[in-house]
């Protein structure tokens, strides 16, 4: 039983995904009997009064009162009883408790950003303590996106101009996947997140200094987790074919030719200033589409990116 | 009223009284002028028909490019303009008119012993106005498409380049169509029915063509009205959707499901419909509950006005809201029920025979099941916040849109093939044909549910490689679903090169449609046919009427 829940589910991350997946293959069990009902008396009725001579005439059954009135209440009864397990659940899941740990999230094209209450900014890496609740505050910086965590059976819109909130209490330490389940255009796709769920030890020790590997790596490696973590390779290819914008193959050096006819020789200082403030200089043939990602790299961070491009030659 | 409307068409070939309707004029112009219900009935059949193609070419094109987990055949623009095109055209284009414009418009008429629809030249109106949509969203096409999906939703849809303004004025268009459709159905069943025929004696087709043209004629101003409020925010900037402009997105959400939702029942109570002709026929058998079922379409209509919430569990609306909304989406389930079960104790002690209409039927009532099951879940708040999004959604409404309209459609195109042509086509050949869809739409559809259920999310070009083997065996799936239909579309064509060979009633029913010739004549019938009894009086012997 348990084997074909996790087949159909997958991993849970909370006791809130226990109740929803109890509910779950409830419904699926009164399907597959339901279900067995009507193809057994299809089948049967079928095969049973099928046409044997032709031009009979067959008896009038026009309709039979306790017949109908069994098929109308008792999927009535059964239905209203869903209803209101599956009300109750999502209310309880809804109400996030007083000590709930919030952490606010921008959505935008096509990258989640997260913000702690003590300032420490992220993107595409959630961190959170486990067995704490979580309330999340999202709210999108241009079209509508939706935060889904499928392990821990949650998922909300996210809205410009509005701010909505997604509430669990992560159980199961380790990597969860984040999706963007609304559509919202060419990398919608793309548009994950990692949510890691830590023992309170590493998460405290992790807003203090940031991701560990980072003390440790290349600062080449380093700048490949920040490509591919921060929404980089959403716009940016690395093998040289054109995206939302320029690919980094070949970047480092080469003399880049702006919309306003200006031109620069690519160095460190014009890739930090790309990402801090993208706004400043468009390079022609391309869209000022590109978000700031001011104060959201570490310095160990903004070096690897540099160097990481520097490797692709 | 009967006497009053007869086209001018008619009266005018007073000589041409015994010749059917397919040779009662040659040429394109007698048919580009024509305000026959069955000429234009057939017209929007080869225009909906060649939708289906379309919307079709472009579903096997999404179901190659997810063979893979990153691209396949076409890039990421190209793939999200492919699925808003398969959604919009089968959608709009194809299943909204498929069974009402196109069949019902050919048998509504003749099922009630009328020679025509109340308003013969608003029906030629319509099917031009649907050409010029269909036009209109062809030019859309091909001048830089459409990468919204389906639903428009905003305010992506008002930010995004391509032809979103043209697209959505396209189905502007096609809304007018659609209503003027409806207002003609419900005047031609309150005025037309033949002499003797009260509103229990028609047939069960008409009861759920009324209920389905209620909801066209209420509910699709509201989609105009939204689309042109979209138009005026993407073309003048004046802001009700965009929050940039000061306007609310979910507000467009509300709006468009007010339409949408109701829409779903325009597309599935025509298909109950024909369920419903096609089980007493092969059974030979007084259908079980007739006015269980004809309620059951009218309470479905109007519970569809109040559940759009449904589809907006996410959204951000109010928990009593969503309450609210849930609680009444679990009505639906009861009429749904109703119907099943007695179309299903129809057979009982009937005389049961397996022809391709029938076939299709009993695919129907296997594959509405799953549909209506699984519509279960959804409805369950909990579960939806889960599910919502995701390919289990997807599957859902394949099997209620896919597996039961158009299954129900194809049901019903075989079983008055011979009503509207005067051919039979190859019964074997339609069985395979048959059996292969329904292979491969549940091989397409079934594995979609559990990719939804196991977190993957919809409209997605790329995706994690643990979910591949399950999108693989929907794309093989797939190709044994095109395989039939090209072998449906090969049969059908060959019968209409044969020579006219159908008898006037091939199933031996008992419904009006029947007791005139293979094709019918122009004005339908030679004299006002007299209705003595039920259409499902399969205990009498056929042609004595109740009181005989």
């Amino acid at each position: 039983m348990d084997s074909i829940r996790h087949w159909m589910l997958g991993p849970q991350g909370s006791a809130y995904a226990n109740d929803v997946d109890v509910l779950y293959m409830f419904l699926v069990w009164l399907s597959v009997f339901f279900f067995a009902l009507i193809v057994f008396l299809t089948v049967y009725l079928a095969w049973k009064y099928r046409r044997r001579k032709e031009g009979v005439l067959t008896p009038n059954i026009a309709h039979n009162l306790t017949l109908e009135l069994l098929w109308s209440i008792v999927p009535l009864i059964i239905v209203m009883g869903i209803f209101f397990w599956g009300f109750n659940d999502y209310v309880r899941a809804s109400v996030a408790p007083n000590d709930a740990i919030e952490i606010h999230v921008t959505g935008k094209k096509w990258l989640w950003a997260f913000e702690y209450a003590d300032g420490t900014r992220t993107i595409g890496n959630l961190h959170v303590p486990v067995n704490r609740p979580v309330k999340l505050i999202l709210t999108s910086e241009d079209v509508l996106h939706d935060f889904y965590i499928p392990s821990m059976r949650q998922k909300t819109d996210v809205i410009p101009g509005r701010f909505v909130d997604l509430t669990f209490t992560p159980t199961v330490p380790g990597r969860h996947q984040v999706f963007c389940a609304e559509y919202c255009g060419k990398s919608h796709s793309d548009m994950m997140a990692n949510l890691f769920v830590d023992s309170p030890e590493v998460y405290e020790k992790w807003l203090l200094e940031g991701d560990p590997e980072l003390q440790t790596m290349a600062p080449v490696e380093v700048g490949k987790l920040v490509y591919e973590n921060k929404g980089c390779n959403s716009c940016h290819s690395i093998d040289g074919s054109k995206n939302t914008g320029p690919s980094f193959k070949g970047l480092y050096g080469r003399l880049e030719k702006f919309t306003d006819g200006s031109t620069v020789t690519v160095d460190d200082n014009y890739i930090a200033e790309s990402i801090n403030n993208p706004q400043a200089r468009i390079v022609a043939g391309y869209e000022p589409v590109m978000p700031t990602f001011q104060g959201l790299l570490r310095i160990p961070e903004m070096r690897g990116i540099i160097a990481y491009i520097k490797e692709l030659k | 009223m009967a006497d009053i409307i007869t086209s001018p068409h008619i009266s005018g070939h007073a000589d041409h009284h015994d010749v059917d309707y397919l040779h009662d004029g040659k040429g394109l112009k007698s048919w580009l002028t024509t305000v026959d219900h069955k000429r234009i009935g057939i017209m929007y059949l080869w225009a909906i028909l060649f939708m289906f193609f379309l919307g079709g070419v472009f579903a096997m094109m999404i179901r190659l490019e997810l063979l893979t987990p990153k691209q396949t055949i076409m890039s990421a623009e190209t793939y999200n303009k492919v699925f808003t095109l398969h959604g919009a055209i089968m959608v709009f284009l194809f299943i909204i008119p498929s069974v009402p414009a196109a069949l019902a418009n050919f048998v509504l008429p003749l099922m009630l012993g009328a020679k025509d629809v109340a308003f013969p030249k608003l029906n030629l109106f319509s099917w031009y106005i649907y050409m010029v949509g269909a036009l209109i969203a062809i030019t859309a096409m091909v001048t830089g498409g459409v990468d919204t999906g389906w639903t428009f939703y905003t305010p992506y849809s008002t930010t995004t380049d391509g032809s979103v303004a043209l697209m959505t004025f396209a189905v502007f268009v096609l809304g007018f169509s659609s209503i003027l459709t409806g207002v003609n159905f419900v005047a031609t069943i309150h005025k037309l029915r033949a002499p003797g025929m009260g509103w229990f004696d028609m047939p069960l087709f008409c009861w759920g063509i009324y209920a389905t043209a209620l909801i066209q004629v209420l509910a699709t101003p509201v989609l105009a009205i939204t689309l042109l409020l979209l138009l005026m925010e993407r073309t003048f900037g004046i802001g009700i959707f965009d929050p940039k402009l000061g306007g609310d997105p979910v507000l467009f959400q509300h709006f468009f499901w007010f339409y949408s939702h109701p829409a779903v029942y325009i597309m599935i109570l025509p298909g109950m419909a024909i369920i419903s002709e096609i089980i007493p026929t092969f059974s030979q058998k007084t259908i079980f509950g007739y006015r269980a079922i004809a309620f059951s379409s009218v309470a479905i209509a109007l519970v569809s006005f109040i559940v759009w919430g449904h589809h907006m569990f996410t959204s951000g609306q109010s928990q009593l809201a969503s309450a609210i909304f849930s609680f009444i989406t679990f009505f639906v389930a009861v009429p749904s029920a109703i119907k099943t079960f007695n179309w299903i104790v129809t057979m009982y002690k009937g005389s049961v025979a397996f022809n391709a209409p029938m076939l299709y039927a009993l695919s129907f009532l296997l594959l509405f099941g799953i549909g209506g099951l699984t519509g279960i879940f959804l409805g369950a708040v909990s579960v939806d916040i889960h599910l919502h999004d995701t390919y289990f959604v997807v599957a859902h409404f394949h099997y209620v849109m896919m597996g039961s309209t158009v299954i129900a459609f194809l049901g019903g195109l075989h079983y008055w093939w011979p009503k509207m042509f005067g051919r039979m086509y190859s019964e074997s050949a339609a069985r395979v044909a048959c059996a292969l869809v329904f292979i491969g739409f549940n091989a397409t559809f079934l594995p979609q549910f559990v990719l939804g259920s196991r977190g993957m999310p919809r409209r997605y070009y790329n995706y994690l490689p643990e979910f591949q083997f399950l999108h693989q065996a929907s794309t093989v799936g797939s190709w044994i679903l095109g395989l039939g239909f090209l072998i449906m579309a090969g049969y059908l064509f060959a019968s209409l090169r044969k020579k006219m060979d159908a008898p006037a009633n091939p199933w031996h029913s008992r419904t009006l449609e029947w007791q005139t010739s293979s094709p019918p004549i122009t004005h339908n019938f030679h004299e006002v046919p007299s209705v003595g009894g039920g259409p499902y009086d399969y205990y009498r012997p056929m042609g004595q009427g109740r009181n005989d």
